[in-house]
Parts: structure tokens; sequence; C-alpha cells
């Protein structure tokens, strides 16, 4: 993500004109960035300002007129609400279930997608297939899979313990929760192994090749020259999909509708802004939201770094 | 060098069969009959194919209301996408030009807020452009979907277009410069073309993420006339909300996938590229 934020350094040739050039080439830039940077400032900068301003009201739209400022009130109710607590609990938990076993499965198939010389072609269509399809069919394909009546799941997987034909997947909380993690880490991990494919080639073949002659065994070469090698690759690919699993929103509305407490922090601000016309309350939410997205980014970013600083130590 | 082992075998098995099966499980039960579906069945095959779903929902068939409801949804998918792709793009193309090749004033702020907006949680956003598309009469609108798919792809875009064009050789545009066209006929004439391929993949991307969009799709519209396919799908539970018409329902998953599966034939190779340029390189 941060690859390509590296400026580029110019190899401008001719002293003489530098200052003129540099004030034509200066003006350019700014008019070619001008329409991508008033867009973004005007759809999403200033509605998040107008979000912070309306999370300081108490404002819902059914009862416009009673509109009235109560400072951080709305910030008060929601931190002392369990219901909030339990929404961000539930996101958190996806997301750190989901991008765990993601990397695992990713990686694997990277490894394969690496190695395999026929074919290539018809595996990296059938890879894209569920990275482009639209995550409400995947949702809806999903939750159909689990079905009581018409899934394949319970007749299927009847022989392992817990599930027999009559096992209601959308009953309690945690069948409802690994129906959606399924459905979201079934989507995802094809760009995760993606990512991590683009990481591996970068291995070096000769390093690999020489671990191999000093007598290295293949779990060695995974852990001490394969990994290390591709920890940029890693943080990137965690970054991304941490960042949208934390977004969860789709899958849950499709396959349970938030029932048996599946709901994510994502749905509960969509229903008190959109469904409950609560745009204070909402817009709290929003907040708070983009806060703890804000906070999980630099604790990702940081705690890679820790990791790429001692892996230079080490190394 | 490299030989295939037998676990590349299996992994090969594995990847198009976790790939595929879902595919292929809403593919047989879009060929499934209403009637299978609402009674319960525990085939995975239908055991009656049949064509009927997809009459319905074409408006092959008398009752035209699923079809109306369906067919105009997939009019509004369509159009809203690629409106919202092509002057994404468009935009895109000029700031990742400017980014890749130009030094100005104001690059780490364009660069920060894109990625910023990047790692937004789209959701956050709904409340407050709710209450503006209201004011501004954009609500239930196209321009009221298209105007935030565009600025939600810009980001992905302009990484993906200039991560392309640095790969474009240089000196082609210094040529052009010595031999006396100014920085912008450098642009149209001899980058454009250049860059095409690379324009051509940030359009894919961007037409799904705007071809997928949910939540904006379902918060900003309100009536058949804007609504998205994903989001009418979310609606359409039929007469019985606790027996959805799930045959139907994968028929018309089906249906808004194709799009999808075409393009992924005929572009995968692109869509790699695209897809981890901006993540390597560096």
């Amino acid at each position: 993500m941060t690859a390509t934020t590296i400026p580029r350094e110019t190899t401008k040739a001719a002293p003489p004109h530098l200052s003129d050039r540099s004030v034509a080439e200066n003006r350019l830039g700014q008019k070619l960035v001008a329409p991508a940077l008033i867009l973004m400032v005007l759809v999403t900068a200033y509605p998040m300002l107008q979000a912070l301003y309306l999370s300081l009201f108490r404002y819902r739209l059914t009862t416009p007129d009673d509109k009235g400022f109560v400072g951080l009130g709305n910030y008060v109710t929601i931190l002392s609400d369990s219901l909030f607590w339990k929404d961000t609990f539930n996101t958190v938990l996806i997301m750190v279930v989901t991008v765990a076993v993601e990397l695992v499965i990713g990686f694997a198939f990277a490894m394969v997608m690496h190695r395999i010389i026929f074919a290539r072609g018809v595996m990296r269509t059938a890879i894209l297939i569920p990275y482009g399809i639209i995550t409400v069919v995947s949702a809806f394909a999903w939750q159909f899979t689990f079905s009581i009546n018409n899934g394949w799941v319970n007749s299927w997987f009847s022989w392992l313990p817990g599930i027999s034909a009559s096992t209601n997947w959308y009953g309690d909380h945690w069948h409802a929760m690994f129906a959606i993690m399924v459905s979201e880490i079934w989507k995802t991990t094809p760009f995760m192994a993606l990512l991590l494919l683009a990481g591996l080639s970068q291995v070096s073949e000769d390093m690999l090749e020489a671990a191999k002659v000093d007598g290295a065994t293949a779990s060695q070469r995974l852990f001490k020259v394969i990994l290390p090698n591709m920890r940029a690759a890693i943080m990137v690919a965690v970054l991304f999909r941490a960042l949208d699993a934390f977004r969860i929103f789709d899958n849950i509305f499709i396959m349970t509708k938030g029932a048996q407490n599946t709901e994510s922090s994502s749905f509960l601000t969509y229903r008190q802004a959109i469904e409950q016309f609560q745009l204070g309350m909402g817009s709290a939410l929003s907040v708070l939201l983009f806060l703890t997205v804000l906070l999980l980014a630099w604790l990702i970013v940081k705690f890679f770094r820790v990791d790429l600083a001692q892996a230079r130590g080490e190394g | 060098m490299r030989k295939t082992g037998v676990g590349t075998y299996a992994g090969f098995i594995v990847i198009l069969v976790w790939c595929l099966l879902p595919i292929a499980w809403i593919v047989s039960l879009s060929f499934k009959s209403l009637a299978e579906t609402t009674t319960g069945s525990a085939h995975f095959l239908p055991q009656d194919a049949t064509w009927d779903n997809y009459k319905v929902l074409l408006g092959m068939t008398s009752d035209k209301s699923t079809s109306h409801d369906f067919l105009a949804a997939l009019r509004n998918s369509f159009g809203i996408s690629i409106i919202a792709t092509i002057l994404a793009v468009l935009i895109a193309t000029l700031a990742a030009y400017a980014i890749a090749r130009l030094e100005f004033k104001g690059k780490r702020l364009v660069l920060s807020l894109a990625l910023a907006i990047a790692m937004f949680p789209v959701v956050s956003l709904v409340g407050p452009l709710f209450d503006m598309w209201r004011t501004f009469h954009l609500f239930n609108t196209w321009p009221g979907l298209i105007i935030p798919y565009m600025t939600f792809t810009l980001p992905l875009a302009i990484w993906t277009l200039s991560a392309f064009f640095r790969e474009i050789p240089w000196e082609m545009e210094q040529a052009a410069q010595v031999d006396g066209a100014t920085s912008w006929q450098a642009f149209r004439k001899v980058i454009v073309p250049l860059a095409a391929p690379g324009v051509f993949t940030a359009a894919i991307l961007t037409f799904f993420f705007a071809w997928n969009e949910f939540v904006l799709a379902i918060s900003l519209t309100s009536t058949t006339s804007t609504r998205t396919v994903p989001a009418q799908m979310s609606y359409f539970v039929g007469p019985d909300p606790f027996n959805p018409p799930y045959s139907q329902l994968a028929t018309a998953s089906v249906i808004v996938t194709i799009p999808v599966i075409v393009i992924v034939l005929l572009f995968q190779r692109r869509i790699v590229a695209g897809l981890t340029s901006g993540a390597v390189k560096g």
C-alpha cells in the first residue's frame, strides 16, 4: 500500500531551465490531482467533519424538532452500552480468526500456485472468481449451504461430531458466527493468496537452493528463509485484509441480519443511522468506528515494523 | 528444474474445489424448481432440472412483477458501475500521472488522503451522506451512488495506475519533450497509448468494486428505480419472509456472476498484475 507512495526521483536533465520547468511542473501536477483531491475531500473529509459535528447532538430524523446539543452525551451512552462492546468484540473476533485462517490457507494456496507448472491460467481464473464475485451473492450461497432444509453441509458432514441432519446453523451464536466466517474466508482467501504469491515469487531461488545444499530441512527453509524474506508482502496482505475484515457488513446483513448476537460494528452503525434515523447517535458510532480503524492500522503497522527491525537485527 | 510433486497436484484439486464448489452450488440451486427448495431438499443436484427460474427473472412468463424489479436492478447496476468506472479511471489517470512523474507541492496530501480513504470504514459515512444527499436531492438517484463509488475507488485506481506508470519508459516522454512537445502533449501522445493496458486494469478493478458495493447501495436508495442488484437481492424475500425463494435468489446470483466470470476469463492475467502491482514493489 505504501509502496506506491514513494516519490520517484526525477531525472531532469537541463539545470539552466530547472526553475522555470519546476514551476510549470508544480502547476501541472496540482492541476492534474485537483479533481481527485476535490472529490475525496467533498465526499469523505467533509461528511466526516459533519459526522463529528452531528455526533454532539440529539438528532433523530423522525423527531427533527427535538434536535439539541448534548455534548459528549452520545459517546457516553454508546461506551456505557454493553451492545456496543459486544458488537466490537464480535468484529474483532471475526477479524482475528478470518485473517489468521486466511493467512495459513492463503499461504498454502500461494505455494501451490508458485510451484505449479501446468494449467496456470485455469488456476488463476478459478482463484479470481471468489475475489470478483459479489459479496452478497457469496453470502447467499453460503447461507443456503448451511441452510437446515436446503443445504449440503448437514448431509455431507454428518459424520463429524456435532453435525447432524437437524443442526440449525442459524439457531445459536457460535454456529452462526462460524457460518459467517466461512463465507468471509472463502471470498477473501484468494486475494490473500495472490498478495502472498507476489511476495513468494520475490524470494530468491538461489538462496533456497543454497539452504538446501547446506542441509536445511523443508520446515527450516520455510521458517528461516521463505517467511522472513516475505515479511513485507505478509504485512501488506495482513494490513489490507484486517482493515477490510473489520468493516464486515454484507455477509452478516444477508446471512443473519445480526440475529443471535452476530452484529458487527458496521452493522450497528448502519442500523442506528439508516434504519432508526438516529443521526446523532449514528454519527457518534461513525466517529468511534473510524477511530478504531485508525488505531488498528497504527497497531498493525507498528507491530510489523518492530518485527521487521528485529528480523534485520537477527539477520 | 522444479518438479510437480503429488502435494502440488493435490493442492491444485483443493484450490479448484474451494473456488468452484460454491459456484456449482448456486448454479445447481438455480435449476431447482421453486417447489423443491420451498419444501426443502437435501440433494446437491436438482431432482428435476428446470429453466423456470431464469424465465421468471428474465421476464419470459406472464407474471412480470419479479422480472420487472430484477431487470431494473440489473440496469441500475450496469449503468451506475460503468459510469462510475469511466469517471473514476479518468480522474485517477490524471492524478496517477502527476504522482508518478511530476514533482509538486501537495503530493503527500493526496497520497495520505487516498491511503486514509482506502482504510476507511465506508459505513461510517452513510449517516452523514444520507443527511447531505437528502439536502442536495441526491438521495435515491444514480449520481447519488456514482459520486461515492468514484471516490472510494480512486485510491485503488490511483495506486494501480501509478505503479503501472512507473514501468513506462521515462525516456520516451523526455524524447518527445526534446522534440518540442509540452508536458501535456507528451502525456497525451506518448504516455496514454503506453499506459492503456494499466488504465484498463484499473478500470476492471474499479468496476468490480462498484458492481459489488452494498452498504451505500442500500443506504442511499429507497426504490427499485435506483437500487442495484446486491441491494435489490437483499429485499427480494418473496411472500414468506421465513422461507425465502432460494432457487430464484440463486438464479439472480448466477446471472449477476456471469459478467464477473466473463471479465475474469478474458483478463485474468491483467487482474492479477493489477492486484499485486501496488503491493510488492518497494
